[in-house]
């Protein structure tokens, strides 16, 4: 297939640190327009993977395409059609909101005017424009990551890239970043996300890659994975009672069980039934709902993936 | 390790968007940056140019506070240009993180060097041009062709710059700079005829401080300052170019691999 109608194609692509290799052989391919997640635990080869596709580390085996330009060799070319929202934020806290993008723009090269043409829209879609003097640190954290994410795209990159844009954000906050993200994916641009947050990759994300040790364990649009990979309905029993019950229920019938530290989860593809044999066991406290995402990672990581 | 970092140097026009950055958060902490770099070498000029300069007198045909001016012009140069390349600079690089932001752009890390070393020696200037200033107003300057102490003083900053980079792409934290201040700056500071020649000095320091940089910028400033003729002017410059492109050389090397492996 012509490399040239994805945006970003992977093959084969491996990092080597000393004795450890990090990244393993992985092939994914991200087509134009889509919203590509990259979803894994830490230390699983997220950040490693986003460098070398960034051109910040050079690959040890493979080959890295992005948006037509080999990594890391043409990683400045790729550069004028990228923008990035790091994990932690890097906003210059010398200067106000205004000259954070001002300064930034000048990075890659954009005209005087057109800078300033392009800053009020951004300002704009930031929600910041009363915020335009502030300085930094007069920003809440949610401001600062919609300043960062306004500050990616000063450039009108075609390739929209975010390592972790939520973490550390409080619910509100969170949803106004996946609400401008929806925005700007109808808008036509191509992202691609890490994330920890199994709902943030749900609802954003058409397509994503779990990976774990440096390879990937599963891929394919969200609901897709949800179908083929766990069980409709999950059980969560919360207790040592109802782990040891669990647990005998699970050499009986064959239904799949993941113990977690506070709870266990039982897989059932007939809820109704399990929920008449709980009916049994009035003492239980245990809550249903449908498979998730959540559930996916479990089954192909065996970690939970909330941390921190 | 990809032989690329091993490569030499590639700085392209961007440089100056970094620069650039430097000089408007210059701009907005005017005062206080005036006042470190401008106004300590000042008391300098002033106690020990006049205080010390009554008991010394003369060294050869010079007044001492011309004597020292010049010396004192120079000495700025180093500490302002190796400050701003390891503490400001590692600041930018390591704690701020405004180096990262800018490798997602267009500029690479060879260009965001090169406008910190240019930048560290703009800041030279900025610092000494008024020490040259006062010094005139003082009568410690001979002629006009002090005006060319200026690009000595740009091109020494440069190269104090590109050295004091070496250390921070080394530097785990702001501590091991003390390192090279104890080491390298301080014994630069005493043994390259800022305060007194060094004549009177044992052969083998005399052959070590020869080979200094901060003495080939003496060399060059004191006689374009207190009148004379600069001799060997090839010979000072050339060190310094050699010192300069040794050390944004290996700056180069050392930090794509702290930054970019």
């Amino acid at each position: 297939m012509n490399s040239l109608s994805y945006i970003v194609q992977a093959q084969g692509l491996r990092k080597r640190y000393g004795a450890a290799e990090v990244v393993r052989g992985i092939d994914f391919a991200v087509s134009k327009g889509e919203c590509f997640g990259i979803l894994g635990p830490n230390g699983a080869g997220k950040t490693t993977t986003l460098r070398m596709l960034l051109g910040h580390t050079p690959p040890s085996g493979g080959e890295l395409n992005v948006l037509g330009h080999s990594m890391p060799d043409d990683a400045r070319a790729m550069h004028e059609r990228v923008g990035l929202v790091p994990q932690h934020n890097n906003l210059d806290p010398d200067f106000t909101v205004t000259e954070n993008l001002r300064v930034y723009a000048a990075y890659f090269s954009i005209p005087r005017a057109e800078i300033e043409r392009r800053i009020p829209p951004l300002l704009q879609f930031a929600a910041l424009e009363t915020k335009a003097t502030a300085k930094i640190d007069e920003l809440s954290g949610g401001m600062q990551r919609r300043l960062t994410l306004a500050r990616a795209l000063i450039n009108d990159p075609e390739l929209l890239v975010l390592d972790e844009p939520t973490t550390g954000l409080d619910p509100q906050a969170r949803h106004v970043i996946w609400q401008r993200l929806r925005q700007l994916r109808a808008s036509g641009k191509t992202v691609v996300i890490t994330t920890h947050y199994m709902e943030e990759a749900e609802r954003l994300c058409d397509r994503l890659i779990v990976i774990d040790k440096g390879v990937i364990l599963a891929q394919g649009a969200p609901k897709d994975l949800i179908r083929d990979l766990v069980e409709p309905y999950v059980v969560e029993l919360f207790g040592a009672e109802a782990r040891i019950w669990a647990q005998a229920l699970t050499l009986d019938t064959g239904l799949r069980l993941e113990a977690l530290e506070e709870s266990v989860l039982l897989y059932t593809h007939d809820e109704q039934a399990l929920l008449q044999q709980l009916h049994t066991q009035p003492n239980f406290q245990f809550t249903h709902r449908r498979a998730n995402l959540e559930d996916v990672f479990l089954r192909l990581t065996g970690r939970e993936l909330r941390e921190a | 390790m990809r032989t690329t970092h091993y490569s030499l140097p590639r700085v392209s026009r961007r440089w100056f968007p970094v620069w650039r950055r430097n000089f408007l958060v210059w701009r907005k902490l005017f005062g206080p940056s005036m006042l470190g770099n401008f106004g300590e070498p000042l008391l300098y000029l002033l106690a020990l140019g006049y205080g010390l300069g009554h008991f010394v007198g003369d060294i050869g045909q010079t007044r001492y506070i011309d004597y020292l001016a010049a010396g004192i012009v120079c000495s700025t140069t180093m500490m302002t240009a190796s400050f701003e390349g390891l503490y400001s600079a590692y600041t930018r690089m390591a704690v701020q993180k405004t180096w990262d932001s800018i490798l997602s752009t267009p500029v690479g890390l060879d260009d965001i060097l090169f406008g910190e070393m240019i930048w560290a020696g703009s800041k030279s200037v900025l610092s000494a041009t008024p020490i040259i200033l006062v010094a005139a107003l003082l009568g410690a300057v001979h002629d006009a062709w002090a005006i060319l102490a200026i690009f000595m003083v740009m091109l020494a900053g440069a190269v104090f710059g590109a050295l004091a980079l070496v250390m921070t792409a080394v530097a785990r934290g702001y501590d091991f700079f003390i390192y090279y201040f104890t080491l390298v700056i301080t014994p630069m500071f005493l043994f390259s005829g800022v305060f007194f020649p060094l004549d009177g000095m044992p052969v083998f320091i005399r052959v070590v401080a020869a080979c200094l940089p901060l003495n080939h910028v003496v060399e060059v400033v004191r006689p374009l300052m207190v009148g004379g003729e600069v001799t060997n002017v090839f010979l000072h410059v050339g060190v310094l170019l050699a010192y300069g492109i040794a050390g944004f050389t290996i700056a180069s090397v050392l930090f794509r691999r702290r930054l970019l492996s």
